[in-house]
């Protein structure tokens, strides 16, 4: 058992390649999905009902399909309308787009549970449009939403261990390919597991510390 | 622009409404409410709870869009144009919603800006003025309302009181022509509301122009210039408070007074220092 930790610890660069890319897939993945997942928000927000209807489909339907599946769907079935990825941008998109629905949700929730009063004094002084979403809703609804932003985050970087399917050299990836060689299963993948683990602790972490900030804004 | 045939001469009304109607449903909420405000007057609003008066308010700033009526602000029409046909814009209609601080019950203030930001905010990213002015201007608003020591910190951490006191200073610093109260002091504790009346008695005496819906009897008999009794989405009576409150002409507003008298005998009791009416 300690020759299998030796042989992964012989690859660490390959490790530390997959974790590399793990980090980048979830934290890309997660800020396009942010930003998206406002303009999403706004959208199933908004008082013309088509938009919001639209909207709502495109979560509901990215809710119900398992991530693995919308995966080979972006990489495997996109080219046949002539749409291809490499490996790592059929990955990134896959990883946005989904969870972009996600933080589209969770917005929309922590939008709704605002003071009415608040966004409405928002209107009295005379803001309007994207400057009003920009500075008077926008804030809050992050503020509120820190955990949840949070949790999305994990879930993030938990998914992209999926990308392996499709061959996208992230830390699963990696550590099944050192394993496949040298068949060192538990030391690779227990390895894999406490990085994982390691990267979830600095999110929550992380967000634990921008929750404090977050409270005396609340 | 204007609507209004006002004689050329003449000063408009800096608030005039005309015949405002408002239905939520089948349940009628106002009814046919028309009010002139002149320069520098204190109206304040009374009547039950449930009468329509914060939708008065809120109409004015087309916050509540009136069913039908008009609303002008000194003479230029609100929330409509091209002689009421058509709705303005959002932004033609934030152009004259900056014109008009408004207090909000709640408070309202923006949780996630700074006692200062939130004054300065609307005069900073709607008004455009520049930061150096704004600030100084916000700074002295701050000061007159007695919360300049505050100023860095966070509305979470204020009394209910002073956030009243910074939604009040917040109305001002976008230096309106007309200030509307929506019962500011309705969701303080009894021990608080004296510091935001006093605030209010200050705007009076120097001129203000102010709308005020509220149910300090107190205040109004004391500060305003103008008392209106709404009752069911109706004017019922409008008079200065010395009419109101010592001789009111219908049976309607004297049933409210005396039911306020009432329910109030208590605090007065232990007030003896202050005038009855």
């Amino acid at each position: 058992m300690i020759r299998d930790f030796g042989i992964t610890w012989a690859h660490r660069d390959q490790i530390v390649h997959g974790l590399v890319n793990t980090v980048w897939l979830s934290l890309s993945a997660a800020a396009l999905a942010f930003v998206l997942g406002c303009l999403l928000a706004i959208v199933l927000m908004a008082r013309t009902r088509p938009l919001a209807i639209a909207g709502r489909y495109f979560v509901d339907t990215m809710r119900c399909v398992p991530f693995l599946l919308f995966a080979y769907l972006v990489y495997y079935g996109l080219p046949s309308f002539g749409i291809r990825f490499t490996n790592y941008s059929a990955g990134l998109v896959a990883l946005t787009l989904y969870n972009t629905a996600y933080m589209a949700e969770l917005l929309r929730a922590a939008w709704a549970g605002l003071p009415r009063e608040m966004i409405e004094a928002g209107h009295a002084f005379g803001f309007v449009g994207l400057s009003l979403f920009r500075r008077i809703v926008l804030p809050p609804v992050i503020f509120a939403a820190i955990p949840m932003i949070g949790n999305q985050l994990i879930q993030i970087i938990k998914d992209s261990a999926f990308l392996t399917i499709i061959a996208v050299p992230e830390l699963t990836h990696e550590a099944s390919s050192i394993q496949a060689t040298y068949f060192v299963p538990f030391a690779a993948f227990v390895t894999a597991v406490l990085l994982y683990w390691l990267l979830c602790m600095v999110v929550e972490v992380a967000v634990a510390g921008v929750g404090r900030m977050a409270q005396a804004r609340r | 622009m204007n609507d209004a045939a006002a004689p050329p001469s003449a000063e408009p009304p800096v608030l005039e409404l005309r015949a405002i109607s408002k239905s939520f449903g089948t349940l009628e909420v106002l009814s046919d409410i028309s009010l002139k405000v002149a320069r520098g007057e204190t109206v304040c609003i009374v009547g039950p709870s449930g009468s329509g008066k914060s939708t008065l308010l809120r109409c004015i700033n087309w916050l509540e869009k009136p069913d039908s009526g008009a609303v002008f602000l000194s003479g230029r029409r609100v929330g409509m144009r091209s002689g009421g046909h058509v709705a303005m814009s959002d932004k033609e209609l934030a152009q004259i919603r900056t014109r008009i601080g408004m207090v909000f019950q709640h408070f309202a203030l923006w949780p996630h800006l700074t006692v200062l930001q939130n004054v300065m905010e609307a005069p900073l990213h709607v008004q455009k003025r520049p930061h150096a002015e704004v600030r100084e201007t916000a700074e002295a608003l701050l000061q007159k309302v007695g919360l300049a020591d505050k100023r860095e910190v966070f509305p979470a951490q204020l009394s209910g009181g002073q956030k009243q006191r910074v939604g009040i200073a917040r109305a001002l610093a976008v230096q309106p022509d007309l200030l509307l109260f929506d019962e500011p002091t309705s969701a303080l504790d009894p021990e608080l509301v004296g510091e935001v009346i006093l605030v209010m008695r200050e705007l009076a005496r120097d001129g203000m122009t102010m709308v005020i819906v509220t149910h300090e009897m107190g205040f109004a008999r004391d500060a305003a210039t103008q008392v209106v009794f709404i009752d069911r989405g109706q004017i019922v009576e409008t008079g200065t408070p010395v009419q109101f409150f010592s001789a009111p002409a219908t049976e309607r507003a004297r049933q409210f007074l005396q039911r306020y008298a009432t329910a109030n005998a208590a605090t007065i009791e232990l007030q003896p220092a202050r005038a009855m009416p």
